[in-house]
């Protein structure tokens, strides 16, 4: 007997072989740990790769404080400065790392300071400029005691 | 809170110079347990501002991903001799603040 059923079940697994597993585009999405954040932050405007630089020790032996200097190629005048500068940690439970705000009277696009990093990872830098264009650079850190597994 | 700033000594007007800052401050990330098994709240320096002569000139906000005793560098152009003030305020609403004079020459 070819019942409704039946034959309603047996589309539904047709269907289910001819769609994919994931979406295509999950897998991009994952490969990038930053990309949700960013676009929450930039409200979706173009992020340009460059400009900026994040320089942190290749490998950091303890997560707790780790030295990391973020600097932006910018004249710094009151026509064209950097405006702000975020540190963002790709694994961290917390990602925004900090929020720097500067003007024309820094003279120079630069902030230094000290981590906690949750393992190893990429640390990304996003800057705004006066003319409100987005610009991103990053580091790779590799850590080898994690800032959160302290038991103390 | 105590605090350590560093500035250069003397700087010429228009320099580049740069700023130092050390805060002690646990910076407590809310993830960690005391002894008796008690989670730790969270507790960091939220947010830092900058004036120079009542100018502001430089602002951050700070998350637990910044290291306990927070460290920042940045640059400021000398521009005429004054005092640089330093306010700071953490998750407990609890103020700190600190100055340091600079002396410009032409």
């Amino acid at each position: 007997m070819s019942s409704p059923t039946r034959r309603r079940f047996l589309s539904v697994v047709a269907g289910l072989a001819a769609a994919p597993l994931w979406p295509v585009h999950t897998a991009h999405a994952q490969d990038d740990p930053f990309a949700a954040l960013v676009r929450k932050i930039t409200g979706g405007a173009a992020v340009n790769s460059g400009r900026v630089t994040v320089d942190t020790p290749r490998l950091a032996d303890n997560g707790h404080s780790v030295p990391l200097k973020v600097s932006v190629a910018s004249p710094m005048t009151p026509g064209d400065h950097v405006r702000s500068i975020m540190l963002l940690s790709g694994r961290n439970p917390r990602p925004v790392i900090a929020t720097y705000h500067l003007g024309p009277r820094a003279g120079r696009a630069e902030v230094a300071t000290r981590v906690r990093l949750n393992g190893s990872q990429r640390v990304l830098a996003l800057a705004q400029l006066s003319d409100g264009s987005y610009w991103s650079g990053g580091a790779e850190v590799e850590v080898t005691e994690s800032a959160c597994l302290d038991a103390t | 809170m105590v605090a350590r700033v560093q500035l250069p000594e003397g700087a010429r007007r228009g320099e580049v110079i740069a700023v130092r800052i050390a805060i002690q401050h646990p910076m407590e990330t809310g993830f960690r347990y005391d002894r008796m098994g008690k989670p730790v709240p969270k507790n960091v320096i939220n947010s830092l501002k900058v004036r120079y002569n009542g100018d502001e000139i430089f602002s951050a906000e700070f998350g637990s991903g910044i290291a306990a005793n927070p460290y920042l560098q940045f640059f400021t152009i000398a521009e005429t001799s004054g005092e640089l003030v330093f306010e700071w305020v953490d998750d407990n609403g609890i103020r700190g603040s600190e100055r340091a004079a600079i002396s410009v020459t032409d």
